[in-house]
């Protein structure tokens, strides 16, 4: 079927084994052009032709032509939808708006596929039928509709679908986890469970921006971060444990065996020789704290730092502890402005358990203090960084800890209070002065 | 076309209005096996590259197909994707966070069909449309962001240099041969919607040209003061200039040596846009992890500067990330990521195996953390 626009550069993306999203989109454009199932569509059906065209010329010019976003949204959010414009409306009237809706994703990303036709049949009939899955925050998201439909296509979701708008823009962004205790053996606490909760806690602060800037929540259940919480969100919910590793010497036996491959048989793909405990497990424990006692397996808990490594070589061996928690790190972002930041380590240890109160008092703290002292657009990671790490200890009332740094200031430019001095600042000068002359 | 209404009155926007009410709850989407063995899953194995078994301590098992997807996908291809869930795994499906769907079934039995299946499964032009792999010692996919496609801001595209390089690396996307997992992501610029900076390998849009000034239009179209506080560098300053028709306007000014190309300044006014055709580009960065196995999280390095924006393919992308690709198979130890190596074998070594020039832009000059990066020691290799 001739599609409207040739694109010999896009074409050339069509080989090699990978799915090709042009062939996809190529596939809709026929699809809507022929429209078997007699769709209305409510905007231009060469939607994805217009879209093809303008990514081919986007190829041709080495730039973007799409123009900076425009105010649009739904009545009484502040977020949700992104404004797109192209820059080129009458060579590609298709696309001439092409806004974006950012809809909440479920837990885990788990779906049924009635819902998903749902949403696709809505998609079809209202937007361009192209979609991300997922955006990088973690939303669906519907790439390209007009400006009138944004209010259907919400009524839709919220009415038909029992479904939200997502955040963007200076509000508490959609809240993603990874899929934790749902099928996973190493997840420490319910990150479906503490993500949902606080997310329906925070609709007010994710769909109205009263922030200086974004602010990011993600739950990764284990310190392997699945969803990388700890480089991208302001506030990072990382599971762990105090006890002690459960080992089953048994299996333990079994890898040493050759019985059972090592890391869930993850290297498979070349021969790298008998599995070796001692070179592949003990020797890489970061603190040593590990050894082997005749045919058992010791392990020395108080000093595990609980990087994972010994349970993610020996799954069937060790189990993370059962005294379980998560800890909060605090202030990641991306570059933008002043350098990349990772998360910093705020709460060492707190019990994940409904009602979660503990965890609300601490976000609560933080967001009491950055929307009265941040900047506009400035991330808590930076308002930390101006204002000193001491500062946010003070506003979230958390006891200073040595877990919270590497190792201690290489200074001693310490701003001493003047209530943690002997005596206080005030001095008179002429009593100095009657033993130091002048 | 004919307006079919929602049912959304816009005279009354409030009439009816639901709000606020979140995510559909998780619960509702888990498939059974999964909602009756949550939180007492005991292990898991990679049966082969793309297939994962998880047992429960019920003596359940749930097996998982992963498949590869382009993010960007129609609702015809999820279409598709609900019929194959409908038709093998009792109409349930998920997706990673990094963009991979995952089939899971409840037995054994099942996998092989749904494996045939799913691999079956081309598009007209030939490319697969659900590559099994990204599991183990490999390449999973690639997270990135919008580019050309549907963003203001890119400095390269996104979907296009990502599927130039899965094509290039789709050998270890199917296979387990690396030390350990290679996580590679696009973000197309420094705003960094992919949060690429923890990467092992991380592609990155990077514009090379300071701001053109639309000085008939900046006053009219941004607030000038909000312009000059988004410059990091505080290259930005308010004045007034002189149009060719004698008419004076507030504008700004830019001082060019002291722009770092952020294109912060444009986020805040469109009269500002920097992309520019052979300034924009890519930046190559290398040995970013955000896991804590073994070692801590660590940032991504620039490895290469600049590379042009080759659409439609990136060949010297795709060869460059090819040979780094191939230098860690070769050196890297069990389980060592990409930052792991090179760190063990030293920096000066790591850009000989890979054979990648050092230039000075390599060096970080960049306020007090580039301080941090310098040597500060005699022992360096030869």
């Amino acid at each position: 079927m001739k599609l409207k626009h040739e694109t010999p550069m896009l074409d050339e993306l069509e080989s090699g084994p990978w799915p090709s999203f042009v062939s996809d989109i190529k596939q809709e454009a026929a699809k809507r052009a022929k429209n078997e199932k007699n769709v209305e569509y409510q905007i231009p059906t060469d939607v994805c032709d217009d879209l093809l065209g303008i990514l081919e010329l986007s190829f041709k010019h080495g730039r973007t032509h799409w123009k900076h976003g425009g105010i649009v949204g739904v009545f009484g959010y502040g977020g949700g939808v992104i404004g797109r414009y192209c820059d080129q409306p009458q060579n590609f009237p298709g696309v001439a708006h092409f806004h974006t809706m950012r809809v909440s994703q479920p837990g885990g990303k788990y779906y049924t596929t009635d819902f998903l036709k749902q949403l696709c049949d809505l998609w079809d009939l209202r937007g361009s039928g192209v979609t991300n899955m997922h955006g990088s925050t973690g939303d669906i998201i519907l790439l390209g509709t007009t400006t009138r439909q944004l209010e259907e296509v919400f009524y839709e979701l919220t009415h038909n679908m029992n479904q939200d708008l997502g955040g963007s823009g200076s509000n508490l962004r959609t809240p993603a986890d990874c899929l934790g205790q749902s099928r996973c053996e190493y997840a420490c606490y319910d990150t479906q469970h503490l993500c949902y909760t606080l997310t329906q806690e925070y609709q007010d602060e994710l769909h109205r921006p009263a922030f200086p800037y974004k602010f990011k929540f993600k739950f990764d259940g284990c310190p392997n971060g699945c969803v990388a919480s700890i480089a991208r969100s302001d506030m990072s919910f990382i599971g762990t444990w105090k006890d002690d590793i459960r080992i089953d010497q048994e299996a333990v036996q079994a890898y040493i065996g050759g019985e059972i491959a090592p890391n869930g048989g993850a290297h498979a793909g070349r021969d790298w020789g008998p599995f070796d405990i001692q070179k592949e497990v003990i020797n890489l424990c970061p603190t040593e704290c590990m050894w082997m006692d005749g045919k058992d397996l010791k392990i020395d808990n108080k000093e595990c730092v609980r990087c994972m490594h010994c349970i993610d070589a020996m799954p069937r061996a060790l189990r993370i502890g059962q005294d379980t928690g998560l800890s909060i790190l605090v202030g990641a972002k991306a570059p933008i402005l002043d350098g990349a930041q990772m998360g910093t380590m705020l709460v060492p240890f707190i019990k994940a358990e409904e009602p979660y109160d503990e965890i609300k008092e601490v976000i609560e703290s933080i967001w009491d203090w950055w929307m009265e002292e941040g900047k506009n657009r400035e991330r808590l990671g930076e308002l930390m960084k101006r204002q000193g790490f001491q500062r946010m200890l003070e506003m979230t009332n958390q006891k200073p800890d040595p877990r919270m740094v590497k190792e201690p200031r290489h200074n001693p430019y310490i701003f001493w209070k003047e209530e943690e001095v002997e005596g206080g600042f005030e001095r008179d000068v002429n009593e100095f002065r009657k033993h130091h002359q002048r | 076309m004919a307006f079919i209404s929602s049912g959304y009155n816009p005279d009354k926007p409030m009439e009816n209005r639901i709000t606020d009410i979140g995510p559909r709850n998780y619960e509702e989407f888990y498939p059974p096996v999964i909602k009756k063995n949550k939180g007492k899953w005991l292990y898991h194995e990679i049966l082969e590259p793309g297939v994962l078994v998880h047992v429960a301590e019920s003596g359940d098992e749930v097996y998982t197909v992963r498949v590869g997807g382009a993010r960007l996908m129609s609702v015809s291809l999820i279409q598709e994707i609900c019929e194959i869930a409908d038709k093998h795994c009792g109409g349930y499906v998920r997706w990673t966070t990094r963009n991979n769907i995952e089939f899971m079934v409840d037995s054994k039995d099942k996998v092989e069909p749904l494996k045939k299946d799913l691999s079956s499964r081309k598009f007209d032009a030939g490319s697969f449309k659900f590559p099994i792999g990204g599991t183990g010692a490999g390449v999973t996919n690639i997270v990135h962001t919008q580019g050309w496609l549907h963003c203001h801001t890119p400095a390269t595209d996104a979907s296009g240099p990502v599927k130039a390089t899965m094509d290039v690396l789709f050998d270890d996307f199917q296979n387990m041969r690396l030390p350990a997992q290679l996580r590679v992501s696009l973000a197309c610029c420094l705003n960094m919607c992919g949060a690429v900076h923890c990467s092992d390998i991380a592609i990155l849009g990077y514009h090379r040209k300071p701001p053109m000034l639309d000085h008939e239009y900046l006053d009219k179209m941004c607030e000038i003061p909000l312009a000059v506080a988004a410059c990091p560098t505080a290259a930005i300053r308010p004045t007034k200039v002189e149009l060719p028709d004698g008419k004076k306007v507030n504008s700004v000014a830019v001082k060019n040596e002291r722009c770092m190309f952020c294109g912060n300044c444009y986020t805040m006014c469109p009269a500002m846009p920097l992309a520019d055709k052979e300034g924009d580009g890519i930046v190559i960065m290398v040995g970013g992890k955000v896991s804590n196995r073994i070692s801590e999280p660590k940032f991504s390095k620039v490895a290469v500067a600049f590379l042009p924006n080759e659409a439609p393919r990136w060949p010297q992308t795709t060869s460059i990330i090819k040979k780094i690709t191939e230098a860690y198979a070769n050196g890297g130890r069990k389980y060592e990521r990409l930052g792991d190596w090179a760190e063990r074998i030293s920096w000066e070594r790591f850009f000989d195996v890979c054979e990648l020039e050092f230039t000075h832009h390599l060096i970080d000059d960049f306020r007090d953390p580039a301080y941090y990066t310098w040597r500060h020691s005699t022992q360096f290799k030869f």
